[in-house]
């Protein structure tokens, strides 16, 4: 029994030496880690008492809310209008020929909008009491959208009720974190919210400039090349705007369209000013430059300029606009459109189609006014011909931001006085200017040969007054 | 959120800003026999004025416990501590487990025809993308899932359009669909039903009247489109009036007003918090809250929905710890809160955030979007439910789309705070601003309400606003139904957990002639799905009796009466 013992043990023994020397080194190697997290642990702060974490609230000084603000800022002064937006505009007390709201095609002043919204109000009321998914879509809501769909030729369309949060929508409810957005550096402030919201990698080129976007394309083909894995989930976005506002000129859309197509980028173009205006029947950007119109993934503009009434919409295929019914977060979110401002959009579509030559008229007061602003000599004028968006600076740069910005305030103001409403382009402090400052003079079809000629007089006289040479 | 009865104590919160000499009670005669001590315990012990601004409940001679929002624990003590009630009554265990089941059938069915879509045998409906070989997909693969097999199945509960005003009644148009929800067609019908869905609290969606007349001529003079922002030429004259008038309302120093009430949170946070700022952020606060808090910027935290204990511990940590690696202070702190939560019918614990904001010298946005007009014995939101006065709130947010039955939302607050939103937000710099028929409607009810106009019509509605919610939640309860929030919130969250029942209840009641939404994932949590009803001012007692009808014989048909508390079998008044 002892013999048979004393083998077992022994055999154990030997068999388990393996064992041993395993569980010692695994010991050994978590008194390392100990060590190890001791020191790491010595380098943080002790742990606080409650006292020392009062002394540290009592202490702590949080800023104020709001600084301290200039009063003489122009936001706090702003000039107060009495009346219509329409051709003429009470300003101050002051009636003026309208140069500085959207209002492209001149609708503001029409009769048949103006019933629409009567009709409507009598109707529906004024506010909708709900988002679109809970009783807040009403009849009109759905005449709209398939009107717009019918005259875009697309397959569907859906509203937002504020002009700026369609776009600012629309880009986060595709583009994620990951996700890579080639966008112009020239677009509006709206956009530039929509690319913040997707958290995606932002890739900005220079304005207009097709081959910095090639560029771009190429060094993310690299990238893609080397990361054949990450390449196949990375969703690439363009996002261009068809006429810019903050330049007045228009995309090389057709270049784009070729790179587009080459790297498979979704195209998103914003036709926030173009909607209405480009285009033999307004339809924007594909009809003015003959593009397919499905070839563009998606469209975004506003019911606030050349349709003069309110709200933004999305337009595409159904595979791509339907997602936003359920992921737009400013269409899911929000109350819908009122509905008394559908009415004036479908009365304001009314008239676009059925008078072809609003738009021809805009489009020939637009060069027209171009041609007579080009002979001014302190003053230049920026942005395409064709465009209602015209940028005007001093032909010579000035001593400095400022001082631009306050000269051209006294045109501005000079022109009030005699009879004409002029507006600053203004920028927020937070946004990044790459422009110098300008007064966005906005064209409308409902001017008269007469009134340029007036206008382009006043503005060259204003200029030559106010330049500091 | 589903662990019974949340009961917050609100110990001697008034702050020195008590109201005082006011007598309580919504007094419209419904008074009978008060046993609950409430409105006793509220004279008795007011020596120092605390409970004089306490909100007022109707006291209809039911003395069950829980039938008032507020109630006094041991009148006449020293100490007069208040209890702020809201209801979560837990889910019982076996409708968590059925619940689960459920989604299993759900994904299980999902799974077994996205494979017969695949190999070809079932037809696929979805939508494809064409003419886009070689692009990377748009969609994960999960969200469409969902949505397809999902949602498809039951988004006939949504969406469904009207065509009328949505008042008191709506007509909603009738659908049908022949290939299961894919597509829908028009038989040309309608359904007249008692419209409990739209956020109309006040009952001022109106299409006739004095109001509706004031719009008109809006329209004639202003027109309905403006096509500039308010750093250009946006400003009318109609939107300092709105500014001046609605500051008046609140009670404090200056307002300004933006065209969406979404925008005016999503565009504005990002103006008052950026990098090294901390926002506080309520669990379940709106999307445009998030995407405002997103946008700025700067660290977001978040609280459990109404956890005051939680807040001040998140508080603590985050004053003591400073900015995350670099331990920095904080250059500020704000708690972003809303008044009346919309999904849950909570109200927030407002003078237990005021203490913990003063105590903690941080700073407090209150999204009212669901409670300006609605709550408050004047309409001015919570801080008039709580007696509080509205400057001790930073940044008062709201909506006109709900009680003013308009369009858009401001802030308010002090006048510096004010114009520094003047300079830097968002919508006030680049959108269009608000059009003068929406500002002339928000005028229009605002002096209703204020009383300046109408004859006693805003208090009035006001009133009944009040003893319509505290009526239908109380009968629901009665019922036997599980009613989420807080007494005397007008949005009553109805829950019904599977998400099947869901579109069953919204249709069955509609077929009565209730209209009623629901809500389901993932607005809510996945087994929480719930209906929805708010009530309005301009609901008779005989409409909340017919739509009590029938909720109660669709709670009978789809055994939705899952409360196991025992019934207060009181009769409830009106
Ligand atoms: C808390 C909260 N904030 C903001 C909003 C958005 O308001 P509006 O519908 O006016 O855009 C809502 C609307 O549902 C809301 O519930």
């Amino acid at each position: 029994m002892e013999w048979l013992n004393w083998n077992s043990i022994t055999s154990y023994l030997r068999s388990s030496l393996g064992y041993h020397i395993l569980l010692e080194a695994f010991l050994l190697l978590i008194v390392v880690y100990l060590m190890f997290l001791r020191k790491k642990k010595s380098r943080r702060p002790a742990k606080l008492s409650e006292k020392e974490k009062q002394l540290l609230i009592d202490e702590w000084k949080p800023e104020p809310l709001a600084p301290d603000i200039p009063s003489d800022h122009y936001a706090l002064n702003p000039k107060i209008v009495t009346s219509k937006y329409g051709k003429h505009i009470i300003v101050d007390g002051k009636k003026c020929l309208n140069l500085a709201t959207h209002n492209y095609l001149g609708l503001s002043d029409e009769k048949s909008l103006e019933d629409a919204a009567l009709n409507g109000l009598r109707k529906y009321g004024v506010g909708s009491c709900g988002p679109r998914g809970f009783y807040g879509t009403v009849d009109i809501h759905l005449e709209l959208e398939s009107r717009l769909a019918k005259f875009l030729n697309v397959e569907e369309v859906i509203l937002y009720s504020y002009g700026l949060s369609a776009v600012a929508s629309a880009i986060p409810a595709y583009a994620k974190k990951g996700d890579v957005i080639f966008c112009d550096e020239g677009v509006h402030f709206a956009i530039q919210k929509g690319l913040t919201a997707s958290r995606s990698t932002i890739k900005y080129f220079k304005h207009n400039d097709v081959d910095d976007l090639h560029r771009l394309l190429i060094e993310q083909e690299k990238f893609d090349n080397k990361n054949p894995k990450l390449a196949r989930v990375i969703r690439r976005f363009l996002v261009v705007e068809a006429l810019y506002m903050n330049y007045g000129d228009i995309c090389p859309l057709r270049e784009m369209m070729e790179l587009k197509k080459k790297y498979k980028v979704r195209i998103f173009v914003d036709e926030t000013v173009s909607f209405g205006v480009l285009g033999e029947h307004g339809k924007g950007i594909t009809e003015h430059l003959n593009i397919p119109i499905e070839d563009i993934d998606h469209i975004s503009s506003t019911l606030e300029h050349a349709i003069s009434g309110y709200g933004g919409f999305c337009a595409g295929t159904t595979f791509i606009i339907d997602h936003q019914r359920l992921s737009g977060l400013g269409y899911c979110f929000s109350a819908s459109l009122p509905p008394l401002q559908v009415a004036v959009a479908i009365a304001a579509l009314d008239m676009l189609e059925n008078k072809p030559d609003l738009t021809e008229k805009l489009r020939s007061n637009c060069i027209n006014m171009h041609q007579k602003l080009s002979r001014l000599l302190s003053c230049r004028v920026h942005g395409d011909p064709i465009s209602p968006v015209k940028h005007l600076r001093f032909s010579k740069e000035l001593s400095s931001y400022d001082v631009e910005t306050e000269q051209l305030e006294k045109i501005c103001d000079h022109a009030h006085q005699k009879g004409f409403a002029l507006a600053i382009s203004r920028y927020l402090d937070e946004e990044v200017l790459k422009n110098r400052p300008s007064i966005r003079l906005l064209i409308n079809a409902s001017l008269e040969e007469t009134e340029l000629t007036e206008i382009c007089d006043v503005i060259g006289e204003a200029f030559d007054k106010f330049i500091i040479l | 959120m589903s662990n019974g009865t949340m009961v917050c104590k609100l110990n001697g919160y008034a702050n020195g800003n008590s109201i005082t000499g006011k007598s309580n009670g919504i007094s419209n005669g419904t008074s009978n026999g008060s046993s609950n001590g409430l409105s006793n315990g509220l004279s008795n012990g007011s020596s120092n004025g605390k409970a004089n601004g306490l909100p007022k409940g109707l006291s209809n001679g039911c003395s069950n416990g829980l039938s008032n929002g507020l109630k006094k624990t041991s009148p006449g003590e020293e100490s007069s501590s208040v209890k702020l009630i809201e209801e979560y009554e837990a889910t019982p265990f076996i409708i968590i487990v059925l619940c689960y089941i459920s989604y299993v059938i759900l994904n299980f069915f999902g799974h077994l025809r996205d494979f017969l879509r695949n190999t070809g045998i079932e037809k696929n409906k979805c939508a494809v993308e064409r003419n886009r070989p070689g692009y990377v997909p748009l969609y994960s693969n999960y969200e469409s899932f969902y949505t397809r097999n999902i949602y498809r199945r039951i988004c006939h509960g949504w969406n469904q359009p009207i065509c009328s005003l949505p008042g008191t009644t709506i007509d909603i148009m009738d659908r049908d669909t022949d290939d299961y929800n894919w597509t829908f067609r028009f038989p040309g019908t309608t359904s007249k039903c008692i419209n409990m869905g739209s956020y109309n609290y006040l009952g001022f969606a109106e299409n006739v009247g004095p109001r509706a007349d004031e719009v008109q001529e809006s329209i004639l003079k202003y027109g309905t489109n403006v096509g500039s922002p308010r750093h250009e030429f946006g400003t009318l004259d109609i939107h300092h009036k709105l500014e001046k008038l609605l500051a008046e309302f609140l009670q404090v120093e200056d307002a300004v007003v933006f065209g969406m009430g979404f925008a005016t949170n999503s565009t504005n946070i990002p103006a008052l918090a950026g990098k090294g700022c901390l926002l506080l952020s309520d669990e379940l606060n709106h999307a445009s809250l998030i995407l405002g808090c997103k946008l700025s910027g700067a660290t977001i935290k978040v609280f459990k929905h109404n956890d005051m204990t939680d807040l001040e511990a998140k508080l603590r940590q985050a004053i003591v710890e400073g900015e995350p690696r670099t331990s920095r202070p904080w250059k500020k702190i704000i708690i972003v809160a809303e008044g009346v939560y919309s999904m849950e019918g909570s109200i927030v614990n407002l003078p237990e955030i005021i203490r913990l904001k003063k105590k903690y010298r941080v700073y407090l946005y209150l999204d009212e979007a669901h409670s300006i007009g609605a709550i408050g014995e004047h309409g001015r939101g919570v801080c008039d439910y709580f007696g509080l006065d509205t400057k001790d709130v930073d940044l008062l947010m709201g909506t006109f789309t709900k009680s003013f039955g308009s369009a858009g939302g401001y802030i308010a607050g002090s006048k510096q705070l004010m114009n520094h939103i003047r300079l830097h937000s968002h919508s006030f710099g680049y959108a269009s601003s608000m059009a003068a028929p929406v500002a002339q409607q928000i005028l229009g009810v605002l002096k209703t309400i204020m009383g300046t106009v109408g004859d006693g019509e805003g208090q009035r509605r006001i009133s009944r606003l009040a003893r319509n919610s505290r009526y239908f939640r109380q009968k629901l309860k009665q019922l036997g139904f599980i009613v989420y929030g807080n007494d005397d919130s007008p949005v009553v969250p109805l829950l019904i957990y599977f998400p099947g029942k869901i579109v069953a209840f919204v249709a069955g009641a509609k077929k009565l002639g209730v209209a009623t939404v629901g809500a389901g994932y993932p607005a809510t949590p996945l087994i929480e799905s719930r209906v929805r009803f708010c009530l309005s001012a301009s609901h008779t007692k005989e409409m909340l009796d017919k739509a009590l009808e029938v909720t109660s014989i669709l709670g009978d048909k789809f055994a939705l009466k899952y409360s196991r508390r025992t019934r207060n079998t009181c009769n409830i008044e009106y």
